[in-house]
């Protein structure tokens, strides 16, 4: 076969490759040239595709489509409105991210109960549609710059709380978001690790996930991938959309405020 | 009823681009269930694509692939925009799955 | 005797964090503890109380309090008892077998709620330090620990250094971003001396 077949379920291992006495340096180049061929067609846009058709598709008990959901932008309007998420919302008076006002909307809308949302697994059951829906949402603000600007007062007590929270150490290994994410250039085994407290890497953070993993062959949403960073830090389980979370991402959104959004993105 | 799969077909200099997305448990057989019993093997076995009746793309999967099988390939000769792009899936159970595209 | 883990559980949302060093107490911020008992749920091994942050946590989780004169007393406090607190090998022997110790260097399974009780728990140490010079996918944020013997030699005083910095890199550095590896039962002390033998036998590929 001599065209490039790409499964990108199938771990490339770039080790096989590289005598074992080649210098980090050639590796990290070669892991680099790997990435770009994936950039060259991300997988995420395929879940964008179907996003698209679900957003306008009947669902749920009520059997209604989302298109008159409310993203912060008036109801139904999906280009730009991921890019000023979180935000204050006054019908449900709390900050909201994406997923839970998703949430909100499939309950409120759709008949979706909120409760079975959340009891759910990541990539199953109720949750997977959802994850399309969040690729096409993203998707319909790539390119445009993050509005995080926090001026409600409950969103500044997010970020603040959010703040906190990403300084404070728990479990049995005294990890804290900034454990890996308070330093510039650092990186975990061969995986770069953006400065979060910074705009710069707040903004590479935030404005690249949701995106396709490669490494487990799936679209990752935000709440996703800061549930796996807990467990890692050998914390509990955070609740889906919990306020944790929440604050997690206003604080990060609002460093990276001005930034890009490169959403869906596609990462390693 | 399995799931529609997505793709896109794109030509570009005389090369047309493919991209696949198929939805698809890819169980390997190996793991084992709560009850310590092994998980039946489900998994896509075989990826035909054919423009015109003709398979341009043939591709053996297997239990090594992951969930959701995610497919990049290329075609040259012989197959241009507005031409359909037909895909068939088949999985170790029998189950199969076709989805056709226009080539843009 | 090993220090055991003592949390406080919040009441009406104010976690006070008491000592027994004769400096005062502190508070974290009652909105934020708030916010993780409502957030956070038991999965697995990982128990609900990790959210809780013990004192040293709760030291190197405000940086506006760890530079204050009061934080600083407290970090040398807590870190004086840290290197009390560290025991030398039951048996007397410091030094196990390095080609375990690679293997754990390599494991960074352990205290996930993924993971099991009773399974052997990883070091984790190529996710943050480089180690041997053939394994080349290691990470950076802590020093690179390539010809950790070669350069420091045996001596009583490095052997000691080193199995108190494996067992609890706190006692040296209070908010040293290592975990603690016999504080909170990571590795076993056969683990620890196998690491031990992996930095400091002079057969060991760190020191080739």
């Amino acid at each position: 076969m001599k065209s490039h077949l790409i499964a990108a379920a199938v771990a490339l291992t770039v080790s096989a490759s590289v005598p074992m006495y080649a210098v980090a340096q050639s590796a990290a180049e070669q892991l680099q040239e790997y990435r770009d061929m994936l950039a060259d067609g991300n997988p995420a846009e395929l879940y964008e595709m179907e996003g698209e058709e679900l957003w306008v598709k009947p669902m749920g008990p009520k059997s209604a489509s989302l298109e008159q959901c409310d993203l912060g932008l008036g109801a139904g309007v999906v280009q730009g409105a991921a890019a000023q998420l979180p935000r204050y919302f006054a019908d449900t008076d709390k900050v909201q991210d994406l997923e839970s006002r998703l949430m909100t909307c499939m309950e409120n809308i759709q008949g979706i109960a909120q409760a079975d949302v959340v009891k759910a697994s990541f990539g199953k059951g109720l949750r997977q549609p959802m994850e399309a829906i969040v690729a096409y949402v993203v998707g319909q603000s790539k390119g445009m710059p993050i509005q995080v600007p926090a001026t409600h007062p409950k969103e500044k007590e997010m970020v603040a709380i959010g703040e906190k929270i990403f300084f404070l150490q728990g479990g049995p290994m005294d990890f804290s978001c900034a454990s890996c994410h308070a330093v510039d250039g650092q990186r975990i085994r061969m995986q770069d690790l953006p400065n979060l407290t910074e705009h710069e890497g707040a903004a590479a953070g935030w404005g690249n996930w949701p995106a396709y993993r490669v490494s487990n062959g799936t679209f990752w949403t935000m709440q996703r991938r800061l549930n796996d960073c807990y467990r890692q830090q050998r914390m509990p389980f955070p609740v889906f959309g919990s306020d944790v979370t929440v604050a997690l991402s206003m604080y990060m959104a609002n460093k990276a405020n001005g930034g890009e959004m490169n959403t869906p993105g596609l990462k390693r | 009823m399995a799931s529609p799969m997505r793709i896109r077909a794109t030509e570009k200099d005389g090369e047309v681009d493919v991209k696949v997305l198929m939805r698809h448990i890819m169980e390997t057989g190996q793991r084992k269930g709560g009850d310590g019993k092994p998980i039946p093997a489900w998994y896509i076995e075989t990826v035909d694509a054919q423009v015109g009746g003709i398979t341009v793309f043939l591709a053996q999967l297997g239990p090594a692939v992951s969930k959701d099988p995610f497919l990049h390939f290329k075609l040259n000769k012989g197959v241009n925009k507005g031409d359909e792009l037909t895909i068939t899936w088949k999985d170790n159970k029998g189950e199969s799955r076709t989805d056709t595209t226009e080539i843009k | 005797m090993k220090n055991k883990m003592t949390y406080l559980s919040t009441l009406a949302g104010a976690a006070l964090l008491a000592t027994s060093m004769g400096v005062s107490s502190q508070t974290i911020d009652p909105a934020v503890m708030a916010v993780m008992e409502s957030s956070f749920r038991t999965q697995g091994i990982a128990d609900k109380d990790r959210i809780y942050p013990d004192e040293v946590q709760a030291l190197c989780s405000d940086r506006a309090f760890f530079n204050s004169p009061e934080g600083q007393k407290k970090a040398i406090a807590l870190q004086t008892a840290a290197l009390e607190a560290i025991e030398p090998p039951s048996d007397g022997v410091y030094m196990g077998d390095w080609k375990a110790g690679d293997k754990l260097a390599q494991s960074g399974r352990g205290l996930t709620w993924r993971d099991n009780v009773g399974s052997a728990n990883g070091g984790s140490c190529y996710n943050c330090h480089q180690v041997t010079e053939a394994e080349i996918s290691h990470g950076t944020i802590g020093p690179s620990l390539l010809g950790y013997g070669k350069l420091r030699g045996n001596s009583k005083e490095i052997i000691e250094y080193t199995w108190n910095r494996i067992n609890n890199s706190k006692a040296y550095n209070i908010c040293s971003n290592m975990p603690r590896m016999a504080h909170f039962d990571i590795l076993t002390e056969q683990q620890m001396k196998d690491v031990m033998a992996l930095l400091l036998d002079p057969a060991s590929p760190v020191n080739q």
